[in-house]
């Protein structure tokens, strides 16, 4: 076993701990935080369930190695909104109804805040019809192929797809 | 996962150092790495991170080419306004693949070296010729799974496809690599990175250890060139290809000036199609040419008979991604 010390952010509060090398971002937050919204589908970065915003932009925590995020700033679906004041986007998930069993639910949250940015910065997705138009008209196909990171074994897409829609600017 | 050292280093210089030691790798976005790491694929005594070391940005050069930072994110590169407005193609590959969250991470050095997604590569309960040497490959016995696999053969031992679609649109451009080793900067033809891996599937570069990916380069944009990327995969999105084609086109009149096509998903890597481009450059650009030429490179393919419909997808795709640029 091989430790390391690190410094990171998450949910705005500097963390100091000591990690060995192998532990995941994701393991760092569940097992040695205790920060336990952040789920573990797959482990392999197939499902999204693990997603985070790390230094602002939707990873997949699983497959990041915690010790090279010293001094990033990390942000968990704990940090997006409290049960009181919920963020916007939690708070559309719950008015359509986004979810069955809830697991894959804060991947789902924090890839949608993290691909609206993306948007708004400019990207495109394989299904933009032109490279030209920044930014990309969000319609349910491009939500779709944005959100493909993001497994519901549920089946809830079809409301998952109505809350993001009504979180577009 | 087995132990590792853990080094950031702040230079170059102690980056190669560090990484060319045997049982050393050099770790960026890390998306393909730390899956690899969990499956007991890889195991590094030693990982070294290349975060502070890596080139950033997208530079345009004086004589018009382009220089792509090693340690630009997948996203990024898809996003820039050079790339999207004169490398279509290149937006459309990254795009393309993988998801939103792997492509936010994952660089374009390691695009470019990640490592076949073949079933019994990834699994070390199988024997594997490209992982452990001489063990055999269940893809080419009767009943293994090879419907994703080559249909062009390097290698008689290993039938494993290169995943990547931005190394298809790159070689489709003539990229090159700027490779870095020993204080020298030197230029290598992207198509020039990967091995035959005629006798030995598992040496798939020409990378020597302690050699580092630090740019990739663009040779500056044609006018009037037109280039597509398509892939066909099993499903709508977040796949690797079955065949993929990248390919530019410039015409004069009716007549093709210059053509590119990149083939992947059909060969251990990115698959220049360098006959069927001899075929169709002077001559009419008519889908009857098209289909002939690709027909005519597609006869060297020896497919298995579980991927043998890669030969016409292959060429119903570069045929009507043709027809689209003309």
């Amino acid at each position: 076993m091989i430790e390391h010390e690190l410094s990171l952010y998450i949910n705005d509060r500097l963390h100091q701990v000591v990690v060995d090398s192998r532990r995941t971002l994701l393991d760092l937050l569940r097992e040695q935080l205790r920060l336990t919204g952040t789920k573990k589908g797959c482990d392999h970065g197939q499902c999204g369930a693990c997603t985070v915003l790390l230094d602002g932009t939707r990873v997949n925590s699983c497959l990041v190695l915690a010790v090279t995020c010293e001094g990033a700033h990390v942000t968990t679906v704990e940090g997006l909104g409290t049960a009181d004041a919920l963020d916007p986007m939690q708070e559309a998930f719950v008015q359509h109804d986004a979810l069955q069993c809830g697991y894959c639910t804060p991947g789902q949250i924090c890839s949608a805040i993290g691909m609206l940015d993306e948007v708004r910065r400019g990207v495109p997705s394989h299904v933009s019809s032109s490279l030209e138009a920044v930014p990309a008209v969000l319609d349910e196909r491009e939500i779709r192929e944005r959100m493909s990171g993001n497994l519901c074994r549920c089946g809830a897409y079809v409301n998952i797809v109505d809350a993001i829609l009504s979180q577009v600017g | 996962m087995r132990p590792f050292e853990y080094f950031r280093p702040s230079s170059l210089a102690d980056a190669a150092q560090l990484g060319a030691v045997s049982g050393a790798k050099y770790i960026a976005g890390g998306t393909n790495l730390v899956d690899l790491m969990k499956l007991g694929v890889e195991q590094p005594d030693r990982v070294v991170d290349l975060r502070d070391v890596l080139e950033q940005e997208i530079q345009e050069l004086e004589d018009g080419s382009i220089r792509i930072g090693a340690g630009v994110r997948n996203t990024d590169l898809a996003s820039h306004p050079l790339i999207r407005r004169q490398y279509p193609a290149m937006s459309r590959a990254i795009v393309a693949g993988a998801s939103g969250q792997i492509r936010n991470v994952a660089t374009t050095g390691g695009n470019l070296l990640q490592r076949t997604r073949c079933v019994y590569f990834q699994d070390v309960s199988r024997p594997c010729n490209k992982r452990a040497p001489g063990t055999g490959c269940p893809a080419l016995e009767s009943g293994g799974l090879s419907r994703g696999l080559a249909i062009f053969r390097t290698s008689e031992e290993c039938i494993a496809t290169h995943p990547s679609d931005l190394a298809v649109a790159l070689v489709a451009f003539d990229a090159e690599l700027a490779l870095w080793r020993d204080g020298q900067e030197r230029r290598l033809p992207l198509e020039q990175l990967y091995t035959s891996q005629e006798s030995a599937p598992g040496r798939e570069t020409i990378l020597e250890p302690g050699e580092i990916i630090t740019a990739v380069h663009l040779p500056a944009p044609v006018d009037g060139r037109r280039s597509h990327y398509v892939k066909v995969r099993d499903r709508a999105s977040f796949a690797f290809s079955l065949v993929s084609v990248a390919a530019a086109v410039e015409l004069d009149g009716d007549t093709v000036r210059g053509v590119r096509i990149a083939l992947g998903g059909v060969a251990s890597r990115p698959w220049r199609a360098r006959s069927a481009e001899q075929a169709i450059q002077g001559a009419p650009a008519t889908s009857a040419n098209f289909s002939r030429a690709i027909r005519d490179e597609l006869t060297t393919a020896v497919p298995t008979a579980d991927n043998r419909f890669k030969l016409a997808l292959a060429h119903n795709l570069v045929v009507s991604t043709l027809e689209e640029l003309i």
